[in-house]
């Protein structure tokens, strides 16, 4: 087993309006490996994004501990540790039309970590830093004087990535990274964090909802329902053994691109009511080797039985 | 179904042309078209390919700067590209062809109480009393999923959640029974589970009130569930079309092809996917040949040169390429092409009719 990365352990964050509070995030754990893409699967309020968001301290935890490189993260930290995370931890978002500032050139964009950091010695330094990350994404020196709006949908969304790589980070948070592009630019972009990935053994935090995307780039997976982990297995055990009826009901959901297949489809539908959690209550447990769910004794000896 | 019924709309020749910076671009080139009673059509292709802006010209919501440059769209008896004034289309849009869009958010009024706005509608294309149009919303309100819909009548907007919402867009669009049902990415802004909800629920209500409905979509696993027939956008063309078994288990065109090639689905993992490389040509311009030949593996020299006709595959499928001529070279298609094949049990050479 190779070495941890980023820890999450019983991770909550609290968002407060005055008296009323809201936890988005319930008591969540995870490690990601060095070299890994662990994917993070849910709907929308989930709680997906909140947990990238609090991995790079933009929400803070209100309970339970992240620690990256085995360090700790989260919490009050001092500023070596902050320049630290930030050099090393890189977030690329969903909508690339509306991450890149539109009056800045690319080269600005790119370099724009760079000058934080003071990341260079000098100009030329700095200009060949810019040159290597666009040349990394498969774009050209030449696209660095322009601006943003000169560019397509999969373009900007590389630009993104460029931006990102330039700063050379350890580890990247990519919050749906394909979700606003069309098919054909899909496959670019997948094609390109793959590569990445195998190059310089860049481990991925990847946020999706689409399941079958993720089954193409994930390692292992981990299904997010209302702020809970309700499943986490590596990837092809979770398509072959899913376990809560959550998990089930989003492998349902997915329409496959195969009209036969769409045709004698049954969608599962999850009611969340449907647990008996009174008097046994759920806990975070290993039903095969690897392979995790949230249930209570009676459920996971019926999840365990479902697959003999 | 769809072989022995009437078209319902017929597009012939339409070209579509807009106005940008003092310079013209085509967005729809020479399209043809039939839409069958009760069938379900659905348009893919990608953004800008043309497909909303075909759709549009059916409802007379073409943007101001956009104007139909040629061809006809029939229904009805009537050709629509004649009807010029806002007045006129009132009798068309929203009472016969009625379009539910993509995001919920933006097509309800947020300051207006769900019931009104769905009355509102029944009131002024059915010239209904006030009592009855609420009789009518509120059974339109059952019928789309609204549970208690008494209850939920006097709720705004913000009150509802996104798939809530898609629901009473679907319930106006159909107060009026129209007959045909325009979605254009009616699940796109939703969550998986909830998109399979909405498809399911379009598929019962076009049973309950036997209307058409055209898809515009590019998730091929949305039109894999809901077409019965498909027709695939490029640049501004219908490029294939035929029956949804056709257009995935036998397509013909090398841009289907390649659209099929790049989906995750069928990528082995570790693999890399197939992506289409360059981009989408620029419709300002004039193009010559095939507008998928330089992107295109698959090109012959005749794509570059001369805009390849229509070829039969079947009585119901065709295919815009040169590749389906007598006397084109053998091509053999990708990878996932044939893995489709086997799945949906076709075993054909390219060229010869496709067995059932």
């Amino acid at each position: 087993m190779s070495k941890t990365i980023l820890s999450v352990k019983n991770l909550d964050v609290t968002f407060k309006n005055g008296r009323e509070s809201f936890t988005a995030v319930k008591n969540v754990s995870f490690d990601v490996y060095e070299g890994e893409s662990f994917a993070l699967v849910g709907e929308s309020g989930s709680g997906k994004t909140t947990i990238g968001r609090t991995i790079i301290r933009i929400n803070p935890a209100s309970a339970g501990e992240i620690a990256f490189d085995g360090r700790k993260i989260s919490g009050v930290i001092d500023k070596e540790l902050d320049t630290y995370i930030i050099r090393n931890i890189q977030m690329i978002f969903q909508d690339p039309m509306a991450s890149l500032n539109e009056r800045a050139t690319i080269d600005y964009i790119v370099s724009e970590g760079l000058y934080n950091f003071n990341l260079f010695k000098d100009e030329a330094e700095r200009r060949e830093k810019v040159f290597k990350a666009l040349n990394d994404v498969g774009l050209l020196e030449e696209h660095a004087e322009r601006y943003p709006h000169e560019f397509s949908g999969g373009q900007r969304q590389r630009i993104c990535i460029a931006r990102v790589l330039a700063m050379q980070p350890k580890f990247i948070i990519a919050d749906e990274p394909i979700s606003a592009l069309d098919v054909s630019i899909r496959a670019q972009v997948l094609n390109l964090l793959r590569d990445l990935k195998q190059e310089r053994g860049l481990s991925y935090l990847f946020i999706a909802h689409d399941l079958t995307v993720v089954r193409y780039f994930a390692d292992r997976i981990a299904v997010i329902h209302q702020g809970q982990l309700k499943e986490l297995a590596a990837t092809e055990e979770l398509f072959a053994r899913p376990l809560h009826p959550y998990t089930k009901s989003l492998l349902s959901a997915v329409p496959m691109p195969d009209p036969d297949v769409e045709k004698d489809k049954k969608l599962i539908v999850y009611d969340p009511t449907m647990h008996e959690y009174e008097t046994d209550k759920p806990s975070w447990r290993e039903i095969f080797p690897g392979h995790f769910a949230l249930a209570n004794e009676k459920e996971a000896a019926e999840y365990a039985a479902a697959y003999r | 179904m769809s072989e022995t019924s009437n078209p319902i709309l017929k597009v012939r020749d339409l070209e579509v042309k807009f106005r940008v910076r003092n310079k013209e671009l085509t967005a729809i080139r020479r399209v043809s078209l039939d839409l069958y009673e009760n069938e379900t059509l659905a348009i893919v292709g990608e953004s800008g390919s043309g497909k909303t802006v075909l759709t549009k010209t059916f409802t007379g919501m073409l943007e101001s700067n956009g104007r139909i440059a040629g061809g006809s769209v029939e229904f009805e008896g009537r050709n629509l590209v004649d009807i010029k004034t806002d007045k006129d289309w009132e009798a068309i849009r929203g009472a016969k062809i009625a379009t539910v869009f993509q995001d919920p958010m933006t097509s309800l009024n947020p300051l207006k109480r769900i019931g009104v706005q769905i009355t509102e509608v029944i009131e002024k294309h059915q010239k209904l009393p006030a009592e009855e149009a609420r009789r009518i919303a509120l059974t339109l309100m059952g019928k789309v999923g609204i549970k208690d819909p008494e209850k939920r009548f006097s709720d705004y907007p913000f009150q509802y959640s996104g798939g809530m919402r898609q629901r009473i867009v679907i319930a106006i669009a159909l107060a009026c029974k129209p007959r045909i049902l325009i979605c254009d990415e009616p699940t796109t802004a939703l969550d998986v589970t909830i998109q399979a909800q909405i498809l399911d629920l379009i598929r019962y209500l076009q049973r309950e009130y036997n209307f058409t409905t055209i898809y515009i979509t590019h998730d091929l696993g949305v039109v894999a569930n809901v077409a019965d027939r498909v027709a695939v956008m490029y640049a501004g063309q219908i490029v294939e079309y035929g029956s949804v078994r056709e257009i995935f288990y036998d397509p013909r065109h090398p841009y289907t092809w390649a659209l099929i090639s790049s989906l995750p689905t069928l990528a082995r993992k570790g693999e890399p996917l197939f992506a289409i490389p360059g981009t989408p040509p620029t419709l300002f311009n004039q193009i010559v040949g095939d507008a998928f030949a330089p992107r295109n593996h698959y090109a012959l020299n005749v794509d570059f040169e001369e805009e390849p006709p229509f070829f039969q595959v079947s009585p119901t499928h065709f295919a815009k390429t040169w590749l389906l001529d007598p006397q084109a070279p053998h091509a053999d298609p990708p990878e996932a092409v044939k893995v489709m094949r086997k799945k949906g049990n076709i075993y054909t050479e390219s060229g010869a009719e496709a067995s059932r």
